[in-house]
């Protein structure tokens, strides 16, 4: 069977279960519809949540990432995996004992304020928005790569399968598309790298290859690496340090507490039953993105090395064009490889000097996209991988929708303009909301706004700025007021997007950055993607200031943040009416 | 399901807290410290083809935030259990 009609297959079997899955679990009330009914299984969630969580980004672009830049690329590994120690011990039992729908409608209750719910609505719409274009970018390209349809017509056809099981099961249906959508992302992406490190090392586990000698040779797989990387004149793979020791820890710490303040993976925690389940599911959450996060580096490492050895197959030697592989040929194709024989040699010369390298185009995406075939596996892995970047892709852009949808439906319909209306109209409402939210993230997809490139890193610096520090206020401290909260969240995305737009352009259009968006310009060495941190520190201190010179929150809200310390059903403050001040 | 005392409550989140804290003192120092602030002086030491800084900043600092978040499960379970403030 040929290709492509391999991949229709398999791409198209895994839509029909997706499809069914959403037939069998319908969401009947609002509570299914925001939280799945509150009843689903702590590894199930943590399944659904690691589906939810591991984006395109994760899925396609990360190995390639870390492909070319060595150890700085440490920063997404420990930057995403280390937000979820901070979700299960700070954030994940307190929101689920707390007990209700959203982020903002915490926000609003805990800071006894509309004001402040409002403005937590518009960081989760920014945050969640900027990131749904990337997913919705990211189902387009696949469409386009694998399937050999139009980029818009790709787009189309995600916007359909997302529409019919968001729209009819909302978190129902999403968390156990999720699950499915987990299985078939993480086959696709261990399979190509168990064979791949078979061949090189010996060993079929890639974390343990990556650190194993060569097979055939007794030196180790990154020593190797290191020295074909340096002899073409590239810094050393495993101490490329990125930018600085300081830049680094800012960058890892900006990603690690966005991890914790995205509503979308927050809200998947007030689906289990108890709080100790929101806890141990943290746990498994991270378990099963650890299965593809550890991977990660044997991937980019093993692919380093393979596109190296391919292009320079002796030392010194460049490999001669005409006999370049079937691979290579197949993704020039499609624009993410290219090369340019400056000096008529006949050979493609690779190196680190920019005057002279002749591959002249190796996009990241390359690494996990084409692995499969560099490794000469079999079709249908090639079809499995298609398939999984459309479940990562899918699974994130779901969970995206729906916090939008809820945090428009719940907390600006049903707690704001309209609170009368009943739980059927505010079921349907949550259904329209989903369906203009899918409708939205479709058009940004197909016309992507000047800031698309820089929107996932956006989104971190945006939640770790702004939602994270009023969560852990919101928790831990029973002084920070209603001013000092709406004061800090303004504070701490204000100087966030004003440090990005500064280095980037306003709204990343070209030209509008009035400092440079080089090195000797930024802050400290910090680079704009690791502000959020800056950001959140910003938060915190001048929500304490505000806070200190504030009349201290009313008993009720001194209650509530008593009471979601502990996991027992004792009288709770939240049952009491909460007195909205405000207005 | 008893409602604790103001007193009780106090020392069960006095102990969840330094819990947390050791926990995240953990958490940052095989992060920030082992995979980036001390990488070089670790990378003189190796794990089979591994220099040992770049093993724990892609690999081992990984496995350690698994192994943390269970183990504050497993300690808080049994923490809610000997105050009566499970939610079963």
């Amino acid at each position: 069977m040929d290709l492509r009609t391999l991949t229709y297959l398999v791409v198209g079997a895994s839509f029909a279960l997706y499809i069914a899955i959403a037939f069998w679990t319908r969401a009947a009330s609002t509570r299914d519809f925001y939280v799945a009914g509150g009843g689903v299984h702590p590894v199930l969630n943590g399944m659904a949540t690691a589906a939810d969580w591991m984006s395109a980004a994760s899925f396609i672009s990360m190995a390639g990432m870390i492909a070319f830049m060595g150890y700085g690329g440490s920063v997404f590994l420990m930057g995403w995996t280390g937000g979820f120690v901070i979700l299960a011990l700070l954030v994940a039992p307190y929101l689920r004992k707390y007990g209700k729908f959203t982020v903002p409608e915490f926000i609003g209750d805990r800071f006894y304020s509309r004001t402040a719910r409002a403005v937590a609505v518009v960081c989760l719409i920014i945050c969640s928005v900027t990131y749904v274009i990337g997913q919705m970018k990211g189902v387009g390209v696949a469409f386009s790569r694998f399937l050999e349809v139009e980029y818009d017509t790709g787009l189309y056809l995600g916007m359909v399968i997302v529409f019919f099981y968001a729209v009819l099961g909302g978190m129902k249906s999403i968390t156990y598309t999720q699950i499915a959508q987990y299985c078939v992302l993480i086959m696709a992406y261990t399979i190509p790298v168990i064979f791949i490190s078979l061949q090189l090392t010996g060993n079929p586990i890639p974390q343990l290859g990556l650190g194993s000698t060569l097979a055939g040779s007794d030196g180790y797989l990154l020593d190797r690496l290191d020295q074909v990387v340096t002899d073409l004149g590239f810094r050393e793979y495993t101490t490329d340090v990125r930018l600085s020791s300081l830049n680094m820890v800012m960058f890892t710490l900006s990603l690690m507490i966005g991890t914790a303040g995205l509503p979308h993976v927050i809200i998947r925690f007030f689906t289990v039953p108890r709080v100790r389940d929101a806890r141990s599911s943290a746990g498994w959450a991270l378990v099963f993105i650890a299965i593809l996060y550890t991977t990660a580096p044997a991937v980019a490492g093993m692919a380093r090395l393979n596109l190296i050895e391919t292009m320079a197959p002796e030392p010194g030697q460049h490999l001669v064009a005409e006999e370049r592989p079937q691979w290579f040929r197949n993704w020039e194709k499609t624009g993410l490889l290219a090369f340019e024989d400056k000096n008529d040699d006949g050979r493609i010369t690779y190196t680190a000097d920019a005057a002279e390298n002749e591959l002249t185009t190796v996009d990241q995406d390359i690494i996990v996209l084409a692995n499969p075939e560099i490794a000469r596996l079999p079709n249908w892995v090639i079809a499995l991988v298609a398939a999984g970047g459309l479940a990562a892709a899918l699974s994130t852009a779901a969970g995206l929708l729906l916090a939008i949808a809820s945090a428009i439906s719940h907390d600006l319909l049903k707690g704001m303009v309209f609170p009368q209306i009943t739980e059927k109209q505010e079921l349907l409402a949550s259904r329209v909301a989903m369906a203009c939210a899918i409708a939205a993230a479709g058009y940004l997809g197909l016309n992507p706004p000047g800031f698309a490139a820089g929107t996932v890193a956006l989104a971190f610096g945006l939640a770790a700025s702004s939602i994270f520090p009023a969560l852990m206020m919101g928790i831990f401290s029973q002084r920070i007021t209603r001013e000092g909260a709406i004061a800090g969240m303004i504070a701490g995305i204000g100087i966030t997007l004003f440090y990005v737009f500064q280095h980037k352009g306003i709204m990343f259009i070209p030209g509008t950055a009035f400092l440079g968006a080089t090195p000797p310009n930024w802050f400290l060495g910090i680079e704009p993607n690791a502000f959020g941190a800056v950001g959140a520190m910003v938060n915190f201190t001048v929500a304490f200031a505000v806070s200190s010179v504030t009349l201290a929150p009313p008993l009720a809200v001194r209650q509530l943040v008593e009471n979601i310390r502990t996991p027992d059903h004792a009288p709770a403050a939240h049952d009491l009416e909460l007195v909205i001040h405000d207005e | 399901m008893s409602q604790l005392n103001e007193e009780r409550a106090r020392e069960y989140w006095r102990r969840n807290i330094t819990l947390v804290i050791k926990l995240l003192l953990i958490w940052s120092v095989v992060s920030f410290g082992c995979g980036i602030v001390f990488v070089d002086a670790l990378n003189e030491i190796r794990l089979g083809g591994y220099k040992l800084g770049f093993w724990f900043a892609q690999q081992g600092s990984i496995y350690v935030f698994v192994a943390l978040i269970f183990y504050y499960a497993r300690k808080m379970a049994a923490l809610d259990r000997e105050f009566g403030v499970d939610d079963e």
